[in-house]
């Protein structure tokens, strides 16, 4: 049995470091630390003192390392050589972080690399297939110079970069070598190692990776691939990155997952986070004892992060989401109903479509005098209030406060000319938004009501104007809800067939046939209550053609034999 | 942006630093420890005045986040606050007599014990009744969110204001010094909030909640604002601009995501509905100190008069950080 070897990247939060470090070398593991030169001296001291008595552990010369360029490599190549020339019987060469944390005892780590005592794991893919790449710089990293500090110099990295994109510039890649990309942590054995670093070709390698933007994550990857006899490309290191490419921390409240996980070392751990160090430095099983493996629950947690962080939750509005025009990803969260002219159509309609469908009928939501909330409420989901001016302060903040206040529960209402016509444009652009219209129905109940006809035919006149505005930005190519328009005279002449299609939307339950049929107004006598608008000056045309005479007579008739019951 | 607009926000910041410089004068220090301060302390500053029945759970709340040092200004208090405060070892404290409302809401006080004291240090500015919750602040202390939010390159961190009450008349249960405020208040609106961007300063203005639906049904554009940015890597050039609702410069206040995502934010739990509420609503109209015109307080003390109950069967019972999440009155963002 050949001891694994662990070489320490260290550069901030030292005592954790030191603690780690002292771990490994009081489990019989030597270890060469690299202390980042950024590192103050006197704190450099106080790590070296603490250190001191332990017989295998050797600090490298110091460099002053700077994410994402050739120092990193070199810290790390100067450590290695340190590694094969102080301790040359080691059998694999493990590259560890001051952040990193044993998640399994170390004799478990020996008896795994024993098993697999020819075996490099490196994570190691070539630039086509990465999907990690920050900045879109995959391929780029290898064919461009980069001789700035992307953190310290971005303007003149950009600049540069740029430049080197309108000229065409290329370098061309030492002889004999792929690009491949992967995790900076690698465990390597020493064969593969001491190639690496013995490589007769090694002063132009490193003369070419010297100026590859992120070398740590590309120099040993790619000649690993060189000289390795057997790669396992995966980092026995567990190691998350965020979208913007900056490594996952962990925390106390990590702790359960981590004991899920299958790696070895996990990366990067809070300093702060106390009860992780006293769980997990320890040799004894009992103590780490990890459960299961289920590392797919890690992957899992910061997925969804990416994901909250890059999508968001659609058709939530709050203080840190406030999406621009078209960058919602759902402007509400759910499907929601709008129904134009039914309820003046038909009795107690809301009643109706709350049995035949469920999910939750309101009103007329956007009625002048007050919210009509379903069931009369006065305050509704989330304390919504039902308080017209609240409302129209922000009738679309109201809609979507709505629509995600009641997640899980399918939103209808009604809607209507008479109604505050603000909210108009977002419901056509909403794809959420299943809007049914039976256009003219408005002049139902002006037709009901028996009223003054002098007062009725402006009244008339206006409601159309409106609706017609309303029906223009329905037929809109920008719309993204689902609309269906009928004029009166169709939807009265056929209603089952488009009163099916609304269920069937809505409906939870699958296709359904219609038990019960709503019921209509009696429209006798509304053909002469249109004539007469005409005949005093105006022109009711979105109610479709109602014979001014006939008084709709057959099917009234078909009506009264059979009221719309359907098998 | 013009250059013009940008270089009126300029002289705007100037102003209001300048004026934090004169208004310097009207603080005198009663208690200056800050010589204490550590480098990476996370430091908390706060206006005060007459909250003394408070400041033992406040002062429990904030160091068990870990907060290392308070600067107050404590504003003419007569209830013991001064005395109390003084005996506190990690409090340094200041007194001044002067107007609140030429200070600017204590506004001009606070910035300049910022520019002071805080240039470096995260800094959290709040309300004596104003408590920060964050993602996993039941588990992870403000500086493992601070940690996080330097290594992301975040600057200010957002929490909006929750009112909390409680279910029957807010005076109905008396509150006693050193209790949790939320075991009496511990009820809140969920889903009744309106955002909009103001393109000047490109905060986000956030009214409603109880407040809106009880006093401002009918004016709701006078709703008080409950967008804040409490907690800020401070810089000595940046400065609050009215209350903690928004800074200069104003890139401090992006703090939302525009194209579709959530950015990290938390919460601040208002403990101001408790039994103490209805004598210090007629005793601020009294003194008339507080933002336009205290038409907020008169609202108030209007409103609690005829129904001093928040309560309705759609309000909320406060759980925990995880429950505010879901809801979406805040996010975890990427941090995981």
């Amino acid at each position: 049995m050949r001891n694994v070897g662990f070489i320490l990247l260290v550069h901030a939060s030292l005592e954790r470091s030191a603690q780690v470090a002292r771990h490994w070398a009081a489990s019989g593991c030597p270890i060469v630390i690299h202390v980042d030169r950024h590192v103050p001296t006197a704190d450099h001291d106080r790590f070296v003192a603490e250190l001191s008595g332990l017989e295998a552990v050797r600090f490298a010369p110091r460099h002053a390392c700077e994410w994402g360029t050739w120092s990193i490599v070199q810290a790390t190549l100067a450590a290695s050589r340190l590694m094969l020339t102080e301790f040359p019987d080691v059998g694999h060469v493990y590259l560890a972080s001051g952040a990193c944390l044993p998640l399994r005892p170390v004799q478990e780590l020996q008896a795994y690399l024993d098993r697999h005592s020819k075996t490099d794991f490196i994570e190691s893919v070539t630039t086509q297939d990465v999907a990690w790449t920050i900045g879109g710089l995959s391929t780029e990293r290898f064919t461009y110079r980069f001789p700035f500090a992307w953190r310290r110099q971005r303007r003149l990295f950009d600049a540069y970069v740029h430049l080197q994109r309108r000229l065409g510039m290329k370098r061309r890649m030492p002889e004999g070598l792929q690009p491949h990309l992967g995790s900076q942590w690698w465990c390597l054995t020493q064969k593969t190692l001491t190639a690496i670093l013995d490589d007769p070709n090694r002063p132009e390698h490193d003369r070419f990776f010297s100026k590859v933007w992120i070398p740590d994550e590309s120099y040993f990857q790619t000649l690993t691939r060189r000289h390795s006899t057997q790669i396992e490309s995966r980092s026995l290191t567990l190691s998350k990155f965020d979208f913007q490419g900056k490594p996952h921390v962990f925390y106390n409240d990590h702790l359960q997952l981590l004991r899920r996980s299958d790696c070895f070392v996990a990366r990067k751990i809070w300093p702060r986070a106390d009860a992780l160090y006293d769980s997990f430095l320890s040799n004894d099983p009992a103590v780490t004892k990890n459960a299961e493996p289920n590392p797919g629950k890690i992957d899992k947690l910061f997925a969804k992060a990416t994901e909250r962080r890059t999508n968001g939750r659609a058709g939530l509005r709050m203080q840190s989401r406030f999406p621009r025009d078209g960058w919602e990803n759902g402007k509400t969260c759910a499907p929601y109903s709008v129904f134009q002219g039914f309820a003046e159509l038909f009795d107690d309609f809301e009643g109706w479509i709350e049995r035949q469908a469920g999910g939750r009928v309101h009103g007329h939501l956007f009625a002048p005098d007050r919210v009509h909330f379903a069931g009369g409420e006065t305050t509704y989901n989330g304390a919504l209030s039902d308080a017209a001016e609240l409302r129209d302060y922000d009738p679309e903040g109201f809609l979507t406060n709505l629509i995600w206040n009641t997640r899980g529960e399918r939103q209808c209402f009604q809607f209507g000319p008479g109604d505050n016509q603000r909210i108009c444009w977002f419901l056509a652009s909403d794809r959420n938004a299943r809007i049914a219209v039976i256009s003219g129905a408005w002049a139902v109940p002006l037709f009901k009501s028996g009223r003054d006809f002098a007062a009725i035919r402006p009244e008339a006149a206006q409601l159309q104007a409106i609706e017609a505005q309303y029906l223009t930005q329905l037929r809109s190519p920008q719309v993204k809800a689902q609309v269906h328009i009928w004029s009166l005279a169709d939807f009265v002449d056929a209603p089952m067939e488009p009163l099916q299609m609304i269920m069937d939307e809505i409906g939870p339950r699958g296709a359904r046939r219609l038990s019960e049929a709503p019921r209509m107004v009696d429209l006798t006598g509304f053909g002469r209550f249109l004539q007469k608008l005409r005949n005093e000056g105006m022109n009711p045309y979105l109610m479709g053609d109602f014979p001014a005479d006939a008084d709709i007579a057959p099917r009234q008739n078909a009506g009264r034999r059979r009221p719309y019951a359907v098998g | 942006m013009s250059l013009l607009e940008s270089y009126g926000l300029r002289l705007q910041r100037k102003r209001w630093r300048l004026r934090a410089l004169r208004k310097r004068r009207e603080l005198r220090a009663i208690a200056d420890r800050t010589g204490a301060i550590g480098s990476q302390d996370v430091l908390l500053f706060c206006t005060i005045r007459n909250e003394r029945i408070r400041l033992p759970y406040f002062l429990k709340y904030y160091r068990d986040l870990g907060v290392r040092h308070f600067l107050f200004v404590d504003n003419a208090s007569n209830d013991g606050t001064r005395d109390y405060l003084v005996e506190q070892p990690d409090v340094s404290l200041w007194s001044t007599s002067a107007s609140y409302k030429r200070a600017r809401f204590g506004m001009d006080w606070m910035n300049w014990l910022l520019r002071k004291h805080g240039h470096g240090h995260w800094c959290l500015t709040v309300d004596a009744d104003e408590f920060l919750v964050y993602p996993f602040s039941d588990t992870r202390p403000l500086e493992a969110l601070t940690d996080w939010l330097d290594a992301s390159s975040i600057r200010t961190f957002p929490a909006m204001l929750i009112d909390m009450y409680p279910k029957g008349r807010i005076d109905a249960v008396t509150y006693r010094e050193g209790d949790n405020p939320f075991e009496i208040a511990n009820w809140f609106d969920s889903g009744n909030y309106v955002f909009k961007r103001n393109d000047k300063l490109r905060e986000l203005w956030i009214q409603g909640g109880p407040r809106a639906r009880a006093f401002f049904a009918k004016r709701p554009e006078r709703a008080p604002a409950l967008n804040k940015i409490p907690l800020v890597r401070w810089h000595r050039a940046y400065t609050y601009v009215s209350s903690t609702h928004m800074l200069l410069p104003r890139g401090l206040n992006q703090i939302y995501e525009e194209w579709g995502g959530e950015k990290a934010s938390g919460c601040l739990l208002h403990a101001k509905f408790l039994h103490t509420f209805s004598a210090k609503a007629e005793e601020e109209l009294i003194r008339r100190q507080h933002y336009a015109a205290s038409h907020e307080y008169r609202a108030y003390a209007k409103g609690l008069r005829d129904n001093p109950d928040f309560w309705c069967k759609w309000s909320e019972k406060y759980i925990n950080w995880r429950q505010l999440e879901i809801l979406g009155l805040m996010s975890k963002g990427n941090w995981a």
